[in-house]
């Protein structure tokens, strides 16, 4: 794996093909979780562990599987890995466990991880792999991140709140009190807004895409208008 | 025919082994990690049972010391449940009880009581709870201290129908917009009382003495 490669696996988990707002897959978790920063960017490391890890775990033996059973023993890859995860925050994270708890074993059924084990695992090299499931888990984590900040914002005038949970008793400062005061906005927490917080932001995502997409066009025309002008038998 | 049984048991031979891999994986971490997560989830429970008990009203292992609560209707309990028991110097202090308010907003709300000796309320916490986020969660601590009501109440306090919200000409407050989820707070605290009362010399006394008794943990 070169720098370009490992540049270009990044941008596209990340941007291109984020699975959040441009795959659309993994929408249970992103609706459920996207409650508060907090909640959001556990569950998205926590997808993007797994998914580097089985990356790295079906990479390897990919020539060794035959074709047939290859979902089974994916999934049954994949499991095994959500399952030591869980375990591990158990272990060393009980307060965040709690809050995330019923969504882990959900992490096997997110079809993200299947999809890029069977579309880029099982044809790349293990280090490509790894780091393909990791730049898709942080896209997805960067959606949950915004999603949950938006309606942490508007519905409870937070950002943060409860990282204590992740990161020990020590950062309950880090609380940001945005709006003092605040009421509450209901719909942004209830299920409702998380739809049309996600709506928007792939609106967002569409209209950056397509603005530089116009603009690389404008730029097209305008070198063919210079070159036709300059040297008209270059084609 | 032998062709096909050939290449379908080297199938499952090999989908045995993978298996076996993940399997040995999982039991390695689950030894690994087990005592970690028994000791945090008996951290988690000592401490909401010292938010709702004071530490200073029992001496003995508390998470130890435990009962099975068998269903109830007026715990409102579908299974067995556990109840923990405080005691100082040997004498009981209190009772820890599971309880569920089945008529929720939407759905069940769990909660913790502690109940001294005397019948009086020591503190209540909602464990788990569906209602909905911003109007009928002020039953959580962390949201609002109305749950705190209901400590020092018992039935030597309060009559039968002082045990409703205002609303209902009781004797607890309630949020305007959310009358149905303290209801039935109030009415699953009541009905745990009843529950006491009936049972208090069998809650206390089908204890086996704790041989640990005596040093906190």
């Amino acid at each position: 794996m070169n720098l370009q490669e490992f540049k270009d696996i990044l941008h596209n988990g990340v941007w291109k093909q984020n699975t959040g707002v441009v795959q659309l897959l993994g929408m249970c978790p992103i609706l459920a979780v996207s409650s508060s920063v907090v909640n959001g960017v556990s569950l998205g490391l926590a997808t993007a562990v797994v998914m580097a890890l089985s990356g790295a775990a079906v990479s390897p033996i990919r020539t060794y599987v035959p074709n047939e059973i290859r979902i089974p023993v994916f999934i049954l890859i994949i499991a095994v890995l959500v399952t030591v995860v869980q375990y591990l925050m158990n272990a060393y994270m009980y307060g965040l466990y709690l809050v995330l708890g019923i969504f882990i074993p959900l992490i096997v059924t997110n079809c993200i991880v299947l999809a890029r084990v069977e579309a880029f695992a099982s044809k790349n090299p293990t280090a490509a792999s790894a780091w393909d499931g990791f730049a898709m888990g942080l896209g997805l984590t960067a959606v949950l991140a915004v999603l949950g900040g938006m309606r942490e914002l508007f519905g409870h005038g937070t950002l943060l709140s409860g990282i204590e949970l992740a990161l020990g008793d020590g950062a309950k400062d880090w609380v940001l009190h945005v709006i003092p005061n605040y009421k509450g906005f209901l719909l942004a927490i209830l299920p409702p807004g998380a739809f049309i917080g996600l709506g928007l932001l792939i609106a967002g995502k569409n209209w950056l895409t397509l603005r530089k997409e116009q603009k690389l066009k404008n730029m097209r025309s305008n070198i063919v208008v210079n070159d036709a002008g300059l040297t008209p038998a270059a084609h | 025919m032998k062709r096909i049984i050939r290449s379908t048991m080297q199938t499952a031979v090999n989908l045995l082994f993978f298996a076996i891999i993940g399997t040995v994986v999982l039991a390695s971490t689950f030894y690994l990690t087990h005592d970690l997560i028994v000791k945090s989830e008996e951290a988690e429970k000592l401490k909401l049972i010292t938010q709702i008990i004071p530490a200073e009203l029992f001496d003995n292992d508390i998470i130890q010391d435990t009962l099975t609560v068998h269903r109830d209707t007026l715990l409102g309990t579908e299974g067995d449940s556990v109840a923990y028991r405080a005691r100082l110097k040997g004498e009981p202090a209190a009772i820890i009880l599971e309880a569920i308010a089945p008529d929720g907003y939407s759905g069940k709300i769990n909660l913790i009581l502690a109940i001294r000796a005397n019948g009086e309320v020591a503190g209540v916490r909602v464990v788990s709870h569906k209602e909905t986020p911003g109007l009928g969660d002020y039953i959580e601590l962390p949201r609002s201290p109305w749950i705190k009501n209901f400590d020092g109440k018992s039935h030597a306090l309060y009559k039968e129908p002082d045990w409703k919200v205002k609303k209902d000409g009781g004797q607890f407050d309630y949020m305007a917009g959310a009358t149905i989820t303290p209801r039935a707070v109030v009415k699953a605290v009541h009905k745990a009382l009843l529950y006491f009362e009936t049972n208090r010399d069998m809650l206390f006394q089908t204890a086996v003495p704790n041989p640990k008794t005596g040093g906190k943990k």
